[in-house]
């Protein structure tokens, strides 16, 4: 089991109260994923020649002003860095790969969780409404949102095996299931050059879909391919800067429920989720077939 | 009619469901009404008295399930598993319902005015189900008896392996199961039809724009030439 939530705010005057919104989405979920919980909020983006990184320190007490220091030392530019306990957001004009090494090499405990100019990820252990204390989810802002519940089936309960996963930029994807050919289809990436951070099922699908769409497919088209390749239970809901994208899998063994309002499109495993929504009596609620793909644009 | 109201947001739906399980004499006849529903798991499960419960919205998954004598009226969405394994009673759903609804249902009437989804009426072991919308795939499956009705279109596989339930599809059906064949109607199930039609609020429908599907048979037994499949 696990749960998964989806916020997509169509209605401009809301987007400031999509986390009071999203809290009572996942915690709803607390009973299909009580050992970790996570979320990635895609907001206003920042400067075009900036990137956005998410980082997780795994302690409380890290020294965020002593990174940001080093960092303008060693690279003489400057970096905007927003603690939120053990995560922080880091802003920087320096390219991806330069700032990738230099964690690498300076901080190697830091584990960088996202890189974009909309989305942050926050995930840790812990039931949902303590992530969701730890990072004041509450008070998050923006325009769309993507959660996971984890009751961990396949691999280890530490913060790197939570969802979101992401890989590439302003990408990330949740799952409720299992597949089966979780290592094969790594293998098989592994060849391609593609490297992994942790054993996780998700993580296959998730480095799958982005190396396909960065082959040159589309959404719908590298979710075709995962139709094909994807052996096993899944629903699995995306994050783009600008979309949602659901789909479930031809058996249609986990579960998914979708409300259609003119304010916003919700997503979650169960309708439990989406009982505290506003308004919700007049939204479209539909289970989504199997074998298709839901895609909600901005 | 004596009416009793819950509020799920006011009372843990186990006391509620204890009130349900209590001696039938105490019950039968009686209507009882839950609000806020939310979605909450294994609402109203295993009542055994000729009780009317009305749930106001949505029902998570096993609503319903193992259903004796009750009605019970469901005035949103159910979850997976309604009505499953009912022995009598009957269940309307008004909205859809997800997977597996009815399944191993042995007696009763559940009747589903919107789709269903996967698997609906797996197992069936007597009851009568109808679904006023679609049905997803793998409905029917080893379906032994009882009578399905659907009036929207059926998904892949319908009827797998299917033993002696009847099953009747008035839309499209995107593939039968193995074993299941299209059948002839004759009187005896037309009558089947006709009146589960009339007692699901469809009396209007005509039976005769449906198709009837059952067991062709042939895994009934063993048959030398499928010795190579072993």
């Amino acid at each position: 089991m696990c749960g998964i939530v989806g916020l997509l705010v169509r209605n401009p005057k809301m987007r400031d109260s999509i986390g009071e919104l999203m809290l009572p989405m996942l915690i709803g979920m607390t009973e299909r994923g009580p050992d970790s919980a996570g979320l990635a909020m895609f907001s206003a983006p920042v400067a075009a020649d900036s990137r956005k990184f998410s980082l997780y320190s795994g302690i409380e007490d890290f020294n965020w002003t002593k990174l940001g220091h080093d960092f303008e030392k060693h690279l003489s530019i400057k970096a905007k860095i927003e603690p939120k306990s053990n995560h922080a957001v880091m802003t920087t004009t320096l390219a991806p790969a330069t700032v990738k090494n230099w964690l690498k090499e300076h901080y190697p405990q830091l584990h960088l969780l996202s890189i974009g100019q909309l989305m942050d990820i926050y995930k840790d252990v812990g039931t949902p409404s303590q992530v969701a204390d730890r990072y004041d989810f509450k008070n998050f802002k923006g325009t769309h949102l993507v959660g996971h519940t984890r009751m961990a089936t396949e691999s280890a309960i530490t913060p790197a095996h939570a969802h979101p996963f992401t890989a590439g930029q302003d990408w990330c994807l949740v799952h409720n299931g299992s597949l089966s050919n979780a290592h094969s289809l790594r293998r098989k990436l592994e060849k391609e050059g593609i490297e992994f951070e942790t054993d996780n099922d998700t993580e296959a699908a998730c480095r799958f879909l982005e190396w396909r769409m960065r082959e040159g497919d589309d959404l719908e088209t590298a979710l075709n391919h995962g139709f094909d390749e994807l052996d096993g239970f899944y629903t699995l809901l995306m994050g783009t800067k600008n979309q949602l994208a659901l789909v479930r899998d031809p058996f249609g063994c986990k579960p998914a429920i979708i409300a259609e309002h003119d304010d916003y499109v919700a997503i979650a495993s169960e309708f439990r989720s989406l009982a505290h929504l506003p308004d919700i009596k007049n939204a479209k609620v539909f289970e989504p077939s199997p074998k298709e793909m839901y895609v909600w644009k901005l | 009619m004596e009416t009793l109201n819950f509020d799920l947001d006011k009372k843990p739906l186990r006391e509620v469901n204890q009130f349900l399980h209590g001696d039938a004499s105490g019950l039968n006849g009686k209507s009882v009404v839950i609000e806020n529903p939310n979605g909450a798991h294994s609402i109203a499960v295993g009542l055994k008295s000729d009780v009317h419960v009305t749930i106001k919205g949505h029902a998570g998954y096993y609503a319903a399930g193992m259903n004796q004598l009750a009605k019970v009226t469901i005035e949103g969405s159910a979850g997976s598993g309604v009505a499953e394994n009912m022995m009598s009673g009957t269940v309307h759903v008004k909205g859809f319902a997800s997977n597996a609804a009815g399944a191993t249902a042995n007696g009763g009437l559940l009747v589903i005015d919107g789709d269903a989804g996967l698997r609906c009426a797996i197992a069936l072991k007597g009851a009568d189900v109808v679904v006023g919308g679609s049905v997803g795939s793998f409905s029917a499956f080893m379906a032994q008896a009882g009578n399905f009705v659907v009036l929207g279109d059926a998904g892949e596989g319908l009827g797998d392996s299917i033993y002696e339930a009847k099953v009747f599809v008035r839309g499209k059906v995107k593939s039968l199961g193995a074993d299941c064949e299209v059948k002839t109607m004759d009187a005896e199930s037309k009558k089947i039809l006709t009146d589960l039609l009339a007692k699901s609020g469809h009396k209007d429908v005509s039976p005769d724009s449906f198709t009837q599907y059952g067991s062709a048979r042939m895994l009934y037994h063993f048959h030398v030439d499928n010795a190579g499949a072993y």
